[in-house]
């Protein structure tokens, strides 16, 4: 085709190529626009500007119709240099609650404490948390918490609250009017300068310390019999021969997490250590430290005294005349302690300083201190005086106390005299509380200056002298609270800046030179005390007068006596809303979300009161309803009642849950006693369901735990082993695990993920249900859930009491009395047995699931795909260890839930969700996961470095909680690992799996217990 | 007057002729409903919008609605799938096993008996989708292309097995009865007019009585026989083998795959026996339902009974034999623990009560026929619950030992099951002929009969 060559154009002025043409040819409209302005054609927005604002315009106007969204959490303009999303940040700080301090690392993720570790810089508890610090990080996120200062219940900024507390204090202290400082013990340095800074304000102004469980008998008698106002150190771990009279040491006395640490260290075994201490417990409700002992008897409270002085008489030669008791077990301890003399330990838990006196005397009897006991390091935590208080209460009752602060102390809830200030709080001019929320006192008070949360705040800690530990925020407050020091310090005139002035008490008087900084990441300190101070000599023991007080304190009673005692999640009940601890299962008895009234077998039988009768409880003038909970091992003729429910103005979640019994604390001669007397039980013909998580009890003779008596042990390290053995098809018996018929199906080439658990260390406590509850998002159900039995906790600590009734082969039914065997004994002998999904290596679960959604991987996990799951439940009903757990309902966005599984179903308690781990939706099932996600992120930190996984690198979350080191995980192909020697060198004889004759072969391993029984 | 010989009584009494057969068949359908109908489809509907509330609960608010826990994650819901799938098991018996055997008095009960095990079936599979945690799932256990891959479903597992097994039964079921509905259906169709006509019409695919039709239809229905008769014995040992190749001791048992179909017989021929003894009632089909009907099916009633009580024996036998712990001790938990009512009640209405047909007065009487049939079916649901709750809820560790106790959720969700089958009964009673018009008329001249 030709080309084209004619040319158009598109008017004369192309044709001509005028100057106004050439100008303007090179534009898309040469022509002018109306949009750019005449005067600037070159400046103005041209048609593709008009569009872009015409675009801009409508998306704006339809985007300003909607509804902004409100968004809660902001990206960082700029990224701080130490966050990366995705990546936790660990910040040493110190666990405070009343008594019980812990140096712990708070694991936080996007600024959020979502986890607290133990501190394993920490020579005391070496990385060891309980039960209610692992729960306390939920505190933080609390709805009942305060978000701002009150006035009669009325928020209020806190220019108004300090300028009215401040005007008042003045006018009070002007007119010499007391005030009173109302604390629980307080060992924190800095907290006691600023005491101190405020006091030298307010001259009139006196510290009252108190304990709401109160070892005011502890203190009272070391100053009789030392001369020294202190709780002596007591050091478990070089005890031979433990007697102890009533005190839970491994659960709730004085400072149980070390105690558990050095307790187990005597009771742990191995191929070269095959010495363990040998354990009494004289008490009268089964206590965790009772479930551990090797002999146990149940006495009376009204027989303490008895039993001190009949112990004392066989070891001293001044004699206390009381009625003693003749026991066989008594008898046979005091020849165990005199045989271990300086390497023995004698502790009680009564409050009496009567029997602390007696105990004080037996001790310098067999030489302990200086070696179990010693007065160099004694503990701070334990101050309160409850004389003072006593006194406190009658000037406050009288009106002569004009202003009264307390400071973390709730006393019309916990104190015997609770009623009596609640009447009177009202006559006081000035009432203050630093409570984070309106509590049974706080409500009460004029004034609430809310105190913010450990987490939130600046602190120091001395626990023990010259063990020294720091507190500092690892968030910035949630709500408008600010730290009570901070209040404390600005009503005194004083800066208020409290990280400045804790920093100024380490540089001017504890860090001696050392770094700041360096205390600050440790978050301990430990410079000790020197050791060439010497124990302070005893005044001896004034039998008479001992002689005298018991006679007239301990008359033997008709009827059943009452002892309260604190258990081990819910303690003294500050911690009541915490709905972690109130789903906790009390290690003993299992029961959640509720107190009951402990009875023994033989009383419950010949009243004919079965589990969960209700029963009015009368004491005195004052009567409360519950349910009896039938408990093995309780004494004869006593019963147990435990403290730290009944909160009525906790929050939603701890309100109404039991009854409070800190009433029917005593006060016999100035001490403040757990014995509350006795009291009269009317059953009211109701039942009702407690909710247990185990509700059988006894094991069945079936080889589930194994044990022995160290001396069958010593003999025979695989003493107490059931070896199953079956017959192939040759007629020859062999071990399940020669059967197979899947060959090699499963290959772990890189590393086989295990578990070894120890029964013998591992004392019962719970630490690692939490802990795992933390980590994995575990959900709180609420009572009515754990009736049902559908509690959701991946790991449980199955407890088993013996029975009178096994048969002497395992397993043998047919000729036994099966029905029977259910019946626990009156007294029986405890185990513990830690269970969570066991990693079987041939797991029924696995092959059942019709979808595949549970698999093996090739690290020996049993895996849980949960968005593959249909929820058929059959790998459940297959599972032989019963440890998957089902969503039965959705427990997030739940609006039944939401006073109960806080965690999944506030904005605020959601913050604590473990970003890592999924939250599980409704009817997919779910078990423990070896804590995967930790398992991934190690593995991946080692990838990085290029360089094999170390052991102990990675560690779950029960085993990182575990005090006492019971729970050992590791990589089995790592033949240094712990897990492997503990198999194969340590502890080879004694490791077993439980249920082995269904050759599941778990991943998981026990190693049996062993008890330091003699048959003489 | 009809002849009858001692040696082969007629199977249809009353000297029935072909013509009398079609009018009496024909006139249930053709009819209004009667007073006696429009009761029961009331009170079925009423409790099938019951069963529906609560099943619908069921799902949208989760499986906790019923009475399960952390131990118990099968009581109500699959010993009900269990039962109605036993039940489902008497109509291909009878359809396929005694046509291969020759069994002529099974064609005035085979029509009937083959609804009852499809609507049995259907009630089976709600409770498969309903005891998921995540019914909206339930396609994930079928084969089917995904988007996840290659996705498969785990072939190991019996509940995989369960849905092969269930699916071929109730597709072979279904497309068995429909077939032998064809010719009647036509019948129907050449005495109806209008918009009946049409209708019945299209359900005769215009069917056209020729003799060849005739042949193939015969054919088809002998391969049909011969296609299901496996499946009698297969669909009951799969769904044993849920609990066969478990561990927990009680379920796991290799007596179950016999001991299974035979209870499954039992419990089938128990609820047909039920349903025919009201139907031969209401609808006036006393001489094609006869008393010696009743008695055969009572005389494989005694007999599947009794191979279920010698399983219940052996496996007590067995507990002891073998001298596993385990195995001990969960039978003797069933018989002496808390669930002991249940095993009593399963012993008692399984075992002894069938024992009672030995007797001819017995066997031959419709009162205790009647009596009988529900306690067989009241103690063969015992039975599935004793072997899956009570070996449940006492398995390994005594820790985890539990019990169960069920909700108005898991009474309600069995109340929609027995809504819809009566329903669904009712609907196929009064529209569909209820006795197989075109097989029976092949009996009625029987060998004794004059020529």
């Amino acid at each position: 085709m030709k080309e084209n060559t004619k040319v158009y154009w598109k008017g004369l002025e192309e044709l001509n190529q005028t100057e106004d043409f050439v100008k303007t040819a090179h534009n898309e409209f040469p022509e002018y626009l109306p949009l750019k302005s005449e005067d600037n054609a070159e400046s103005g927005p041209d048609r593709r500007d008009f569009l872009k604002m015409l675009g801009f315009s409508v998306a704006a106007v339809t985007l300003a119709a909607c509804e902004a969204p409100v968004k809660k959490a902001i990206p960082y303009v700029n990224k701080p240099e130490e966050i990366d999303p995705g990546i936790a940040n660990y910040y040493a700080t110190t666990y405070i609650d009343g008594s019980e301090c812990l140096p712990v690392v708070v694991k936080t993720r996007e600024g959020r404490p979502i986890k607290i570790e133990g501190n394993k810089l920490s020579s005391v508890y070496q990385g060891g948390t309980s039960v209610k610090a692992q729960a306390s990080v939920l505190g933080l996120y609390d709805t009942a918490r305060l978000a701002k200062p009150t006035i009669k219940g009325k928020s209020a900024s806190w220019d108004k609250i300090d300028a009215e507390i401040t005007s008042s204090l003045e006018t009070i202290a002007s007119a010499g009017g007391e005030i009173r400082i109302v604390t629980p013990s307080i060992y924190s340095p800095s907290t006691k300068r600023a005491l101190s800074v405020f006091a030298s304000k307010f001259p009139t102004a006196k510290h009252i310390q108190y304990d709401a469980i109160s070892y005011y008998g502890i203190l009272k008698a070391n100053q009789i019999t030392f001369g020294q106002y202190a709780v002596p150190s007591y050091d478990f771990s070089k005890a031979d021969v433990i007697v102890s009279l009533g005190a839970d040491f491994l659960g709730t006395w004085i400072s149980p997490t070390e105690f558990a640490r050095q307790y187990a260290a005597t009771r742990k075994l191995s191929a070269k250590k095959k010495t363990m201490s040998r354990h009494y417990q004289f008490e009268t409700g089964l206590s965790l430290t009772g479930s551990n002992a090797d002999y146990r008897v149940g006495i009376k409270p009204s027989e303490e005294a008895a039993f001190v002085s009949e112990l004392y008489n066989k070891l001293s030669s001044n004699k206390i005349s009381v009625s003693s008791k003749k026991n066989d077990v008594l008898n046979k301890a005091a020849t165990d302690l005199l045989n271990a003399r300086g390497k023995s330990l004698v502790v009680s838990g009564s409050n009496d300083p009567s029997i602390q006196a007696v105990v004080n005397e037996i001790n310098v009897i067999l030489g302990n201190y200086g070696s179990t006991i010693s007065f160099k390091n004694a503990y701070q935590t334990f101050q309160g005086n409850d004389e003072q208080m006593n006194t406190f209460v009658d000037e406050l009752v009288a009106g002569t106390v004009k202003a009264v602060i307390f400071y973390g102390v709730n006393p019309v809830y916990d104190y015997y005299r609770g009623a009596e200030i609640e009447k009177v709080l009202k006559n006081t001019l000035l009432t203050v509380s630093f409570a984070d929320r309106a509590d049974e006192t706080a409500s009460l008070c004029t004034f609430i200056a809310p105190d913010s949360h450990y987490l939130e705040s600046w602190n120091d800690a001395e626990p023990k002298i010259g063990f020294y530990s720091l507190a500092q925020p690892t968030i910035k407050n949630i709500f408008d609270t600010r730290q009570a020091q901070s209040s404390l310090l600005k009503w005194a005139g004083a800066p208020s800046d409290f990280y400045a002035f804790v920093k100024s008490t380490w540089t001017s008087s504890i860090l001696n030179g050392q770094s700041w900084d360096k205390a600050l990441h440790d978050g301990v300190l430990e410079p000790g005390i020197s050791s060439t101070t010497v124990e302070p000599a005893s005044n001896g023991l004034d039998v008479t007068a001992i002689s005298t007080s018991f006679t007239k304190n301990y008359t033997a009673v008709n009827g059943i006596e009452l002892k309260v005692y604190e258990k081990i999640g819910l303690g003294n009940g500050a911690q009541a809303n915490n709905p972690w601890l109130q789903e906790f299962p009390d290690p003993i008895s299992k029961a959640t979300w509720d107190n009951y009234i402990a009875l023994p077998i033989s009383y419950a039988k010949e009243k004919g009161l079965e589990q969960g009768a209700l029963v009015k409880v009368t004491n005195g003038k004052s009567s409360i309803t519950l349910p009896v909970l039938i408990q093995p091992g309780q004494a004869k003729g006593t019963a147990s009642i435990a403290l730290g429910y009944g909160r009525s103005k906790s929050g939603k979640c701890g309100d109404g849950v039991g009854q409070n019994v800190f009433t029917w604390l005593k006060n016999v001669e100035g001490f403040i006693s757990t014995n509350a007397g006795t009291v009269t039980i009317e059953p009211t013909g109701e039942v009702v369901k407690l909710a247990l998580t185990q509700t059988h009890q006894t094991l069945m003779a079936r080889p589930i735990i194994q044990d022995a008596t160290l001396e069958e042990y010593k003999k025979n390290p695989s003493a107490g082993r059931f070896i199953p053995l079956v017959t192939n098809g040759d007629g020859k018996k062999v071990a399940p695990a020669e059967l197979d018929i899947w060959k090699d199906q499963h290959h772990q080439p890189n590393h086989l993920w295990s578990m070894s658990i120890d029964l013998n260390s591992c004392i019962g406590c719970g630490a690692c249900v939490i802990a795992c509850q933390a980590e994995n998002n575990v959900p709180v159900v609420g009572k009515k859930e754990v009736i049902n039995a559908r509690e959701m906790h991946w790991i449980r600590i199955d407890r088993y009491y013996s029975s009178e009734f096994e048969p002497k082969e395992t397993g043998v039914y047919f000729d036994g009395d099966v029905v029977a065997m259910e019946d626990p004994s009156e007294n029986p002998q405890v185990t513990f047995q830690p269970m969570m999904c066991q990693h079987c290596n041939h797991a029924p679960c696995e092959t059942v699931c019709p979808v595949a959604a549970t698999t093996h991987s090739s690290e020996g996990l049993n895996q849980m795909t949960y968005n593959r799951c249909i929820g058929t439940r059959y790998c459940a009903n297959n599972c032989p260890y019963k440890v998957r757990r089902f969503n039965w309902f959705k427990y997030f966005d739940n609006g039944d839930m939401f006073d109960k599984n806080v965690t999944m179903n506030t904005s605020l308690g959601r913050m604590v969700l473990n970003p890592d781990v999924t939250v599980r939706s409704r009817g997919v099932m779910e078990k423990c996961s070896f804590c995967v996600q930790k398992i991934q992120e190690g593995k991946l930190k080692a990838k990085k470095e290029k360089r094999k996984i170390e052991d102990g690198e990675v560690q779950t979350a029960c085993a990182a909680s575990c005090a006492t080191g019971a729970i050992v995980f590791g990589d089995y192909r790592d033949l240094n690992s712990q897990v492997y020697k503990e198999r194969n060198e340590e502890n080879k004889e004694r490791t077993y799996t439980v249920l082995e004759e269904l050759n599941v072969q778990p991943n998981v391993t026990y190693l049996t217990k062993i008890r330091n029984i003699s048959k003489a | 007057m009809q002849v009858t010989s001692s040696v082969r009584p007629p199977l249809v009494t009353n000297g029935k002729k072909a013509k009398d057969v079609t009018n009496d068949i024909c006139k249930q359908v053709e009819g209004k409903p009667s007073l006696a109908w429009i009761v029961a489809f009331t009170i079925s509907v009423i409790t099938l919008i019951y069963g529906g509330y609560c099943l619908w609960t069921t799902w949208y608010e989760g499986i906790g609605m019923w009475g399960l826990n952390k131990t118990i994650g099968w009581a109500w819901d699959i010993t009900n799938f269990v039962w109605w799938v036993g039940i489902g098991h008497a109509g291909t018996l009878i359809s396929a096993i005694l046509l291969l055997f020759r069994q002529k008095w099974r064609t005035s009960i085979n029509r009937a008996a083959e609804a009852m095990t499809i609507f049995a079936v259907l009630c089976a599979a709600t409770f498969i989708i309903a005891h998921m945690g995540r019914p909206w799932c339930g396609h994930w256990v079928l084969p089917l292309p995904n988007t996840f891959g290659s996705l498969w479903q785990n072939f190991n597992s019996a509940l995989m097995w369960d849905v092969f097994a269930i699916s071929t039964y109730f597709t072979v079921s279904l497309v068995f009865w429909y077939v032998g509905l064809i010719p009647d259906f036509a019948t129907i169709r050449e005495r109806a007019t209008g918009i009946r006509r049409s209708i019945y019409g299209a359900l005769s695919m215009n069917w056209d009585g020729s003799a060849k039709t005739w042949s193939r239809y015969e054919a088809v229905s002998l391969v049909l026989a011969g296609v299901s008769t496996p499946l009698v014995l297969s669909v009951h040992t799969i769904v044993s083998m849920d609990f066969a190749t478990s561990v927990i001791p009680g379920w796991h048992t290799t007596i179950f795959p016999p001991y299974f179909v035979a209870g499954a017989i039992f419990s089938g021929f128990a609820m047909v026996q039920t349903l025919m003894l009201i139907t031969r009632v209401v609808y006036n089909l006393e001489d094609y339902i006869t008393i010696n009907h009743l008695e055969s099916m009572n005389k494989v009633i005694v007999t599947t009974g009794s191979i279920v009580g010698v399983a219940y024996i052996t496996e007590f036998f067995i507990a002891w034999y073998s001298g596993v712990p385990y195995e001990s001790y969960a039978f003797i938990n069933r018989a002496f623990g808390p669930y002991y009512w249940a095993y009593w009640a399963m012993m008692s209405c399984n075992v002894i009560s069938p024992q009672l047909f030995w007797f001819k007065k017995v066997r031959t009487s419709i009162l205790w026929t009647s009596i009988l049939c529900i306690v067989v079916n009241i103690g063969m649901w015992f039975e599935r619950f004793v072997i899956i709750c009570t070996s449940l809820h006492r398995d390994f560790l005594p820790s985890s030992w539990s019990y169960f106790t069920p909700t108005m959720y898991d009474v309600g969700d069995y109340l929609f099951t027995f809504g819809l089958f009566f329903t669904l009964f009712l609907l196929f009673a009064k529209y569909f002929p209820v006795i197989n018009m075109a097989e029976v008329k092949t009996i009625i001249n029987s060998s004794s009969e004059k020529k």
